[in-house]
């Protein structure tokens, strides 16, 4: 388990990404108790105040919330915000820089429409010249 | 329990004695040189160094073990830092944990437990018991009949079963395998999240440890390079990697830490993060970034000048 949280982000950052990444693939839903910080410190091998610092942002994003005495649970609500802010943030962060990339490899607008829409209809994967990546 | 323990070291000087005299004199080199930290109480804070840095001198000097040249180092609760020479209620807070163990030699293991249950406030038996059990450690024997692995498990359950407000492990590994260096530090986390306290880890093995670490203090030649928190010191760094001559561009007029040629590929080390709008304009400009790993940092940063590969941007 030493080998989680490798990414160049923080580990702080990365354990928040992680919680995040389980509230929205609803491995985690509202009112379950999440490790505490001496669980994630002893299985991570990290420092206890490298993951209360996660917990202090989820928090502040509304997507865990404390019970005293007891410890973290996910927030009621927290897949809908979660949902909403990274949605808020797909076109700028995800789909801008592919469309970037696809100007630098000068694929033509309509082949990647053309692939969004035989995605959507599951007739096709690649009706675009090979695109890697 | 005691509150935690923090430490304030102020341009600390130590000069050890050449051999022949008594007293240190101005010409003997400094082991510490103008040293000046401050040590968070309650926090794992990891004293890093190349051997020879002045790590060991350090804490010798926060547990009382020997008096600074010149400077003032000072131990103590928040608030109420104190000079722990001749100090008993700072030393009794404060356990080091030395390779050579500070275990009586001629006497059974749990010879030296027995006293340490005594002077110890904190000192919790059963944990050190069942430490005892998980790392195989025969009490019955004698130190010089245990391997140098059971010496430093020894060391590190003296220290972890202390509860000391200022616990402090100098190179405390040494000799243990891997198994049981990665049970210390499971027990150390553990222990630590349930009685918090200020812990020192001195190491040259920095990849294996620097994620316990909430605090870093980097020494060389004496003095102290940093002393910054961990997150902080893993942003510090970027590796610009792309065209020279962009690199070049970028990396113009940023302190460089390392640059490495790959035909026409550049790869530099700049030490001081990059501001967003700068990120996003290296990128435009062809350049890939990358984080720097603290033992990379450590490396660039403590690199001895005869080694260097570190040139100025011209």
């Amino acid at each position: 388990m030493n080998r989680v949280f490798d990414g160049p982000e923080p580990i702080y950052v990365q354990i928040a990404q992680m919680i995040r990444g389980q509230v929205l693939a609803r491995e985690l839903t509202e009112e379950d108790q999440v490790m505490s910080t001496t669980q994630f410190a002893t299985t991570f091998r990290i420092n206890p105040a490298t993951a209360a610092k996660a917990f202090g942002q989820l928090v502040d994003e509304g997507v865990l919330y404390k019970r005293r005495g007891l410890g973290m649970f996910v927030a009621p609500g927290a897949r809908e915000r979660l949902l909403d802010e990274h949605r808020r943030r797909y076109f700028a962060e995800v789909l801008e820089p592919a469309l970037v990339q696809a100007e630098l490899l000068e694929i033509p607008l309509d082949s990647i429409v053309d692939h969004v829409r035989g995605r959507a209809h599951g007739t096709t994967r690649g009706t675009d010249p090979e695109v890697s990546s | 329990m005691t509150a935690p323990f923090g430490a304030r070291l102020d341009d600390v000087v130590v000069r050890y004695p050449a051999p022949a005299r008594l007293r240190p004199s101005p010409d003997d080199a400094p082991a510490l040189d103008g040293a000046t930290c401050t040590v968070r109480a309650g926090s794992i804070t990891g004293v890093l160094g190349r051997n020879g840095a002045g790590k060991t001198t350090l804490l010798s000097l926060l547990a009382a073990f020997r008096r600074p040249t010149g400077g003032t180092v000072l131990v103590g609760p928040d608030g109420s830092l104190e000079d722990p020479w001749e100090n008993t209620w700072i030393t009794s807070g404060v356990q080091l944990v030395r390779e050579s163990g500070d275990v009586y030699p001629e006497e059974a293991v749990s010879e030296t437990f027995e006293y340490l249950a005594n002077v110890r406030p904190d000192w919790d038996g059963d944990l050190a018991s069942r430490l005892l059990d998980q790392f195989e450690v025969d009490v019955r024997k004698k130190p010089a009949a245990l391997s140098r692995g059971k010496r430093s498990a020894v060391g590190a359950v003296i220290g972890l079963a202390s509860r000391a407000p200022l616990t402090i492990f100098d190179e405390v590994y040494l000799g243990m395998d891997a198994p049981t260096r990665y049970a210390f530090y499971d027990a150390l986390l553990e222990d630590y999240a349930e009685h918090p306290r200020t812990v020192l880890v001195s190491s040259h093995h920095v990849e294996e440890v620097e994620r316990l670490f909430e605090d870093v203090i980097v020494l060389d030649e004496g003095r102290v390079l940093l002393a910054e928190p961990a997150d902080d010191l893993r942003a510090r760094a970027v590796s610009l990697t792309g065209p020279s001559a962009a690199v070049e561009r970028v990396a113009d007029g940023r302190p460089v830490l390392h640059r490495q040629q790959l035909g026409p590929t550049l790869q530099v080390v700049v030490d001081g993060p990059l501001a967003p709008d700068e990120r996003a304009a290296a990128q435009d400009a062809g350049l890939t970034l990358g984080p720097v790993p603290l033992q990379d940092l450590f490396v660039h940063l403590t690199r001895t000048p005869a080694g260097t590969t570190t040139e100025e941007v011209p």
